[in-house]
């Protein structure tokens, strides 16, 4: 090797191993919220944040099956005391009523505080009257059974009356725990304390329960063996993703290396040559990670997912350099470095992007293809000599020239093929693309019914409407969602919805309990309005002596705060609803649609409506603090966003084409610029149409593939301009373009098989993509590059 | 605070009384069976009530009346007609409670103290002898055609509150329940004349 074939080697190896050491350090994601916008509006910025950590994202769903019924319950109650445990769940709950008996106990002492029923009305004489009589009343029924201990010191009904507003989920239970309703499942809810899109803490929470399950029913006689334990929820599926993913990157790569080798192999028949053309691509491979890994926070699954993909474009350059005409350096490199820079440009119009996903997939390929070209040209030719000559493949170019030649006669085929395709579009342009952002989940479709079954079950909120006030002073946040919570109230009597959860029902605003306080009458006041109250009641007021010294201390409490709910079961419901910072406080009303619906638009309509109305009655009554009330929609919010997105990278993909049609045009003539890009243009069609009529929705990555079949079949067209403009080993030159085609179809045609969405529209866009655009370069080339060697 | 006692004794007295027949010696198990066959014959069954309780706290009884009504195998409704309207359901192991508008739900696997209140009488007119041992340790007593369950509650928490819950009737005809809590409060429900199902 020569002085500067050593100092190419020492430099590539030195930025090579930079480029290992950062892509080790990256951290990787396969959370779909981390693939969403960086910058969004504050409406989006609440949506992605409540996606990505929100209460929902933190919900783990626990199924426990097989077996006998009694077995599988004291499985689940002894998981559940395990796991209670675990600082890794802020909760787990399983229907152990000994939860519900701790909060009565919390509900008890502060209920004077937290009863919405208290008015000054309340403690007049009459609403007196009526209270303790409604009580006793309910002393005859079984109900009263549990009240009787209560009498004395709440004769009017507080607890039961806090109990009764607490909007807690009907599910079934069976020998003590949550059950489906059929019986044959024992559930258990927990909250992790990682967030959602914390991948990794997710997976040690998913281990964690694992474990403690494993260690029940090894505590446990043979009976348990039979029980299998099931997981869902967001934190799960975003673990199953980033697994899926990463099995499906190793074994997809490993395929498609292991067949573009073979092939390789057949071509070259030269074992060095064939793992010299493997550096480039692993080059490409680092550079690609490294680059993202250098510019966003985290590395997304799918972006690496992606890294399979280039296998199939970074192979060519080395192929073009070991099969391709000999005088590589003056003939072909300068016509795949454009074709390189042509890639580049259409990428780097995705870098804007702001999906993160489509952004780290743009700064992945330019970063990856400009590696494995600068490799291709500066390192593997110093190391050529050292290798054998590879196969003279002239007889398969002579042979394809034969064929094409044959082939020219239908060229007049293509602009029917085009018509065709254009009305295929057409005819398919309403539902052409894809609008739900789900459709980018990895998530296998059992384990989504799964999900969808827990959830039936659970009655678990899918909590995908929200209304979300905000104000930077707690207190009116917290007072403006009671008004919004009084509203919701009607709303559910009225069947309009099935239901809402507020944070004010565990810690109700300031004001409010300041003015409970001021409703309880002074003792001696009180003691002669029970006096009057009881005339005619079965009760005596001398029975009623803890009731007067309660209502005393109540009046006097101090005011309850987020910190005294610590360690009481509300704690991390209120966590969940009530974000407090020194800046802001935002405050989650959940809303739940009537049982077994979906919240249908004129309810929504409501809800919107009785908001607006709340936060301007709010407004009025305490004018200073900015509070601001809206009510989300989660899923349509989502894919709203998406669709958004999904535009933006269609006009992006067209800037994109643009580009490349720009630098194409500058560098050729119009009339040559032209000829390179109608067969890409027509490629792109065809295979649109044909992803069309066979039902594909067409999502994000379809259009990268799209993108990509331009980037990949550009090389192809402009291999035979050069031809056109130069002459040249025109078999030779075919041959290459023969055996890199074949191998960018055989690595992104593995893809097309994925199970993984993402990856296998991918494949399914650029295999077919890669193949028509050789194709229909190479009929639409000139007559020149023809008849010159006929 | 005399008052009081004397309502405990008088209580202790009524107690004494319905108990009183049941002196005869326990029957075997088989005749509980057959009994409860013979109840759990009919699927059906709607019947006027009235029962009367005396609570502690109170300074008298409070007397109530209605319509109980029974579908096998697990619907047991008690509609209070008197003197404030209340329906209350078990179906299902689940208990609602419904006054005007306003209904109230309870699991009763969540409410272990709730759950022999009603599910006595739910699985006696069920003849759901193994719903009954689940619940309650269980004295058989038989005079003639006369028949007395005692129900003690199994459950530690439920016998804190509840000390028996009585079962008296005549052949398949339950007669009347009668509940004795802890603390001394009981009631006495009286099964009446059969209404049209």
């Amino acid at each position: 090797m020569t002085r500067a074939g050593w100092a190419a080697t020492l430099v590539f190896a030195m930025l090579a191993a930079l480029a290992a050491g950062v892509a080790l350090r990256a951290r990787y994601t396969a959370d779909l919220s981390a693939f969403l916008p960086r910058a969004p509006t504050e409406r989006q910025r609440l949506l992605t944040e409540e996606l990505r950590a929100g209460l929902a994202s933190r919900v783990l769903m626990i199924a426990i099956e097989g077996g006998d019924p009694n077995t599988r319950a004291q499985v689940a109650a002894d998981l559940a005391g395990r796991l209670r445990g675990d600082p890794a769940f802020i909760e787990v709950s399983d229907g152990d009523p000994g939860g519900f008996a701790r909060s009565a106990e919390f509900l008890l002492r502060h209920r004077y505080q937290l009863s919405d029923a208290v008015t000054p009305e309340h403690f007049t004489a009459d609403g007196l009257r009526a209270a303790i009589g409604d009580t006793i009343d309910l002393l005859a029924s079984p109900e009263g059974l549990l009240a009787k201990p209560l009498f004395a010191a709440d004769p009017t009904g507080e607890t039961l009356h806090i109990l009764d507003q607490l909007d807690t989920p009907r599910i079934a239970t069976l020998d003590g725990v949550w059950s489906s309703p059929d019986g044959r499942r024992a559930l258990l809810i927990a909250q992790t304390a990682a967030a959602g899109s914390d991948t990794d803490g997710q997976q040690q929470a998913s281990s964690a329960v694992r474990r403690a399950f494993a260690a029940a029913v090894a505590a446990r006689p043979g009976a348990a063996r039979a029980l299998a334990l099931r997981l869902s929820g967001p934190g799960v599926f975003a673990v199953t993703a980033r697994e899926l993913i990463r099995s499906q990157v190793l074994r997809l790569s490993a395929l498609s290396a292991l067949l573009i080798a073979a092939l390789l192999l057949a071509a070259y028949r030269s074992v060095a040559a064939l793992l010299l053309t493997f550096v480039p691509v692993a080059a490409g491979a680092l550079a690609g990670v490294a680059a993202v890994a250098l510019g966003f926070p985290l590395v997304h699954g799918i972006t690496l997912g992606f890294g399979v993909t280039l296998i199939g474009e970074s192979v060519d350059y080395a192929i073009y350099l070991f099969v391709g005409a000999a005088e590589w350096r003056q003939r072909v490199w300068p016509t795949i470095r454009l074709g390189m820079l042509t890639s580049v440009c259409g990428f780097a119009a995705l870098l804007p992007s702001a999906f993160q996903g489509l952004a780290q997939l743009g700064l992945y390929s330019i970063a990856g293809l400009a590696a494995a070209a600068l490799v291709t040209r500066f390192v593997l030719p110093q190391w050529r000599p050292q290798i054998l000559r590879t196969r003279d493949l002239t007889p398969l170019g002579t042979a394809l020239r034969a064929a094409l030649v044959k082939a020219r006669a239908a060229r007049a085929g293509l602009a029917l093929l085009a018509l065709i395709a254009g009305l295929v579009l057409l005819e398919h342009r309403a539902a052409l693309f894809s609008r739900e952002l789900t459709d980018l989940s990895p998530v296998p479709l059992a384990d989504q019914e799964l999900d969808a079954r827990l959830r039936a079950d659970l009655g678990a909120p899918d909590a995908r409407y929200l209304v979300v006030v905000t104000s930077p002073d707690e207190g009116a946040a917290l007072q403006s969602a009671e008004a919004a919570a009084e509203r919701l109230r009607s709303l559910t009597e009225a069947q309009v919805i099935g239901g809402f959860e507020s944070p004010t029902r565990y810690l109700p605003s300031p004001a409010a309990q300041r003015a409970r306080q001021a409703s309880l009458p002074p003792p001696a006041e009180l003691a002669a309005r029970l006096k009057q109250a009881l005339v005619g009641l079965p009760v005596s007021a001398a029975r009623l002596a803890p009731f007067l010294s309660d209502v005393e201390a109540a009046r006097r409490a101090p005011l309850l705060t987020l910190p005294e709910l610590a360690g009481t079961p509300f704690a991390s419901a209120v966590a969940a609803l009530l974000s407090v910072s020194p800046a802001v406080t935002t405050v989650f009303l959940p809303i739940s649609p009537v049982a077994g619906r979906e919240l249908s638009e004129s309810s929504l309509h409501e809800v919107r409506a009785a908001v607006a109305a709340a936060s301007g009655a709010a407004r009025a009554l305490a004018p200073p603090a900015a509070v601001t009330a809206s009510v989300l929609d989660l899923k349509s919010e989502a894919d709203e966003l998406y669709s958004h997105y999904l535009v933006q990278a269609a006009t992006l993909s067209v800037a994109g084409l643009g580009a490349m049609l720009v630098l194409l045009a500058v560098t050729r003539s119009p009339v040559r610029a032209l000829r390179i890009v109608a067969p890409l243009a027509l490629a792109v069609v065809v295979v649109a149409a044909g992803l069309a009529a066979a039902g594909e929705r067409l999502g994000i990555l379809h259009v990268v593939g799209m993108l990509l079949i331009v980037a990949v079949g550009s090389n192809y067209a402009l291999f035979f301009d050069r031809l056109d403009r130069e002459g040249g080993d025109v078999p030779r030159t075919l041959a290459s373009l023969a055996v890199a085609n074949l191998a960018t179809v055989i690595g992104f045609g593995v893809l097309a098989f994925s199970s993984v969405p993402v990856l296998a529209a991918l494949g399914r866009t650029t295999a077919p993509g890669a193949l028509l655009a050789l194709l229909f370069a190479a009929l639409l080339a000139p007559r020149a590059v023809w008849s010159e060697a006929a | 605070m005399t008052g009081r006692r004397m309502r405990r004794i008088a209580g202790a007295l009524s107690c004494a009384l319905v108990l009183a027949p049941g002196r005869a010696p326990a029957e075997t198990p088989d005749a509980l069976d057959e009994l409860l066959n013979s109840i759990a014959a009919r699927r059906h069954a709607h019947a006027a009530y009235t029962e009367v309780q005396y609570r502690g706290l109170l300074d008298r009884p409070h007397e109530s009346s209605g319509e109980l009504r029974f579908d096998a195998p697990d619907r047991l409704e008690k509609r209070v007609l008197e003197p404030k309207p209340e329906t209350l359901v078990l179906e299902h192991g689940v208990l609602s409670a419904t006054r005007g508008h306003h209904t109230r739900t309870l699991e009763l696997a969540a409410w272990p103290q709730l759950a022999p209140l009603l599910e006595g009488l739910r699985a006696t007119l069920a003849g759901d002898r193994a719903a009954l041992e689940r619940v309650f340790s269980i004295r058989f007593e038989r005079s003639a055609a006369h028949w007395t369950l005692h129900l003690a509650p199994r459950d530690a928490r439920a016998a804190q509150l509840l000390r028996e819950v009585t079962i008296a009737g005549d052949q398949a005809k339950v007669a009347n329940v009668q509940i004795l809590e802890a603390d001394g409060d009981h009631s006495v429900l009286t099964i009446g004349r059969e209404l049209a199902p």
